[in-house]
């Protein structure tokens, strides 16, 4: 086990399958001169000289382009700097890419990565703050993932690049600089699979990204009061592990979702509506949905405290969910 | 830089004889089965609606008489012409328009999404300027793995004001992609006339705004037109960078089969039918210059009609998909279908 940093495990995946695939190449702004705005990608243009490449500030021909690269032979790396600017794109991402392969029916595999920084950086308000998977759980044909430390974002990278499939990556902003255990040898992180973080008989906590560390010190201060919770990491949001999600909340019998996305029409309201249709008798208590208020990101510290998602609100979710007094 | 509008030869044809009425022969096909295909759509043989190319097939076959199989095109909702010019089977074409299993798309995507990436085609788009940053894409491939094919981007009036537009020619000309952008400017964006809807009179005028070279042609005299990518497309092959060839035709048809037309005169489409129809013009070309006998010419469009007919058989005796099939296809590996 090594100790890295979140974007340092990103760029060890880079590296890795930049070397094992010549096709393999990244594009997007300001990522070779500078190294990317968090340092994820430092280092990288010397190494691979030609294949990390600045582009114009052109969202739409960066992913655009993306795909008539994977059309014709290349495994492009597409980074979006902000997770926000797909919206710029949009058409490329919803109508190109997450279509070619069904309505050309199949002719072409479409090996693309859009990476997409996303989440609540304080001060950074409305347009540089999104969790925006949600804007795209509804359309067919994409894989979203979102890994929730370094090892996994690693592991999931590479995963990415590998997919013959379309994957938008979402990487936290606030998880670059944390560190944690990569392991030394070579692995993958399935997609479509997730993990348990933490098991619990109470209380099933499925979540995804930054939340996933919120949920586990959410769980720390429950246990102090004898509530023993399941954290389950989704890791890949769509299509989700509904196989764990469920098999889990047939043990616990209660369930609350956790992500930084809008609740209002997010990932979690595909979650909670499939937990419900596989495990409707198993159910103690609604399923309740923790994330941001249905407001757009604010800037003013008070005002963000009050309408992102907390541990705090977590907690206070778990014990609802099992009608505890005081909440 | 945009040049005037007879850069390219319009009389002098560079071409083995056998290659001349090859390209006769591209463009009767094409008007060939758009002519059926307007029928059978009229018979209701063929669902959904179409956008016919009739008028327009210069473009496509000169242009395409210039490519090779391993270089890309990516195309408009108007794509039969460039399809079957880039070398698609008329069959599965016809079959795919009907919407049956043995079609280019299995029958998903009908005639707005007409594609064979088998032969470079990569796909016509119902998305008015979707096809010009995945043809930067297709260029970049070219350009990273230092080939020398080149990408062919057709596109409309209406496009040309497109952010993609924009986008994907500045991009292109900055790393010096082998991308032709083709404009075919038919003068109707949909209803919109291009005197209205463009802010310039020739569309290659918009090159100089990406420092790139832009040309003007009779995208109806398929001679200038043969001429004009011969010249341009060597060009592409030696890394000159991205050029853009608007190619002046007309629609002669509505927007799609059914289309009132309510927004220009018929005698406005009857004298475009009568004086610039490029495949009479083309065929007198030929006549004169005794490049070609009228018996010829006669059997081009016997044999044309013939081969339609044969895809017509084919499209209407091949079964539909069975209904579970639209499940399918969606990505590699998984099923990643919620009922």
């Amino acid at each position: 086990m090594s100790i890295l940093s979140f974007s340092e495990a990103t760029l060890q995946a880079m590296t890795e399958e930049m070397e094992r695939d010549p096709t393999v190449f990244v594009m997007g702004e300001d990522i070779a001169r500078q190294g990317g705005i968090f340092g994820q990608f430092k280092g990288l243009p010397e190494r691979f000289p030609g294949r990390v490449l600045d582009t114009p500030i052109s969202e739409t021909a960066i992913i655009g382009s993306a795909l008539g690269a994977a059309l014709t032979g290349l495994r492009p790396v597409a980074d979006m700097h902000f997770a926000d600017f797909i919206s710029v794109a949009y058409d490329e991402v919803v109508n190109q890419i997450a279509k070619n392969r069904y309505m050309f029916g199949g002719q072409a595999d479409i090996p693309l990565v859009i990476r997409a920084p996303d989440g609540i950086v304080p001060g950074a308000a409305a347009q540089h703050s999104q969790s925006v998977e949600g804007w795209l759980m509804n359309i067919p044909g994409l894989i979203l993932v979102a890994p929730s430390s370094p090892a996994t974002a690693k592991g999931l990278l590479k995963s990415a690049i590998r997919s013959n499939d379309p994957v938008i990556y979402f990487e936290h902003k606030l998880l670059y600089p944390q560190k944690g255990e990569v392991p030394d040898q070579e692995y993958l992180t399935p997609l479509g699979k997730a993990e348990i973080r933490r098991t619990g008989k109470d209380v099933t906590i499925v979540t995804y990204s930054i939340m996933v560390q919120k949920s586990i010190e959410a769980a720390q201060n429950l246990a102090r009061e004898g509530i023993e919770v399941e954290i389950i990491d989704l890791l890949t949001i769509k299509p989700f592990d509904a196989e764990t999600i469920v098999t889990s909340v047939r043990k616990t019998h209660r369930c609350v979702i956790a992500h930084e996305g809008v609740v209002y029409g997010g990932a979690g309201a595909e979650i909670a509506a499939q937990i419900q249709q596989e495990a409707f008798f198993y159910l103690d208590a609604p399923i309740l949905r923790i994330g941001t208020k249905n407001v757009p990101i604010p800037f003013s510290p008070p005002l963000l405290e009050y309408v992102a998602p907390k541990v705090s609100d977590i907690e206070r979710a778990v014990k609802k969910a099992l009608y505890r007094e005081g909440v | 830089m945009g040049v005037r509008i007879k850069e390219f030869p319009n009389t002098f044809l560079e071409l083995s004889p056998q290659g001349k009425k090859e390209l006769l022969r591209t463009m009767i096909r094409i008007r060939s089965f758009e002519t059926r295909v307007e029928e059978l759509f009229l018979a209701k043989r063929i669902p959904g609606f179409v956008h016919l190319y009739i008028g327009e097939e210069a473009t496509a076959s000169g242009i395409m008489a210039n490519l090779r199989k391993d270089d890309w095109i990516t195309s408009t909702h108007r794509g039969h012409g460039h399809a079957l010019a880039k070398g698609a089977q008329m069959n599965r074409m016809m079959a795919e328009l009907y919407g049956k299993r043995s079609g280019y798309c299995k029958g998903k995507g009908g005639s707005m999404h007409i594609a064979d990436f088998s032969v470079g085609m990569l796909g016509a788009n119902g998305v008015v300027g979707g096809g010009f940053t995945i043809a930067v894409g297709a260029g970049m491939t070219a350009w990273m793995k230092k080939t020398d094919q080149v990408a062919v981007c057709f596109f409309g009036d209406g496009a040309s004001n497109r952010g993609t537009f924009h986008e994907a020619l500045n991009m292109a000309a900055i790393w010096k992609l082998p991308v032709l952008f083709v404009n075919e400017n038919n003068q109707y964006a949909s209803t919109t006339p291009a005197s209205y809807g463009v802010s310039v009179s020739r569309i290659s005028d918009r090159a100089a705004s990406y420092g790139i070279e832009g040309y003007t042609v009779d995208g109806n005299n398929v001679v200038e037109v043969y001429n004009a990518a011969h010249t341009l497309i060597g060009r592409l092959r030696s890394g000159k960078g991205p050029i853009l060839l608007e190619c002046r035709t007309y629609r002669v048809k509505g927007h799609y089969v059914g289309d009132p037309e309510k927004y220009r005169t018929r005698e406005e489409v009857k004298k475009q039918m009568e004086e610039n129809d490029p495949i009479r013009r083309y065929s007198t070309y030929l006549l004169e210059q005794s490049f070609i006998q009228h018996e010829e010419i006669d059997t081009l469009w016997k044999e044309a009609r013939e081969e339609v007919e044969v895809a017509v058989q084919f499209a209407e005796q091949e079964p539909y998909p069975s209904p579970e099939e639209a499940l399918e296809d969606l990505t590699s590996s998984r099923q990643e279908v919620f009922a």
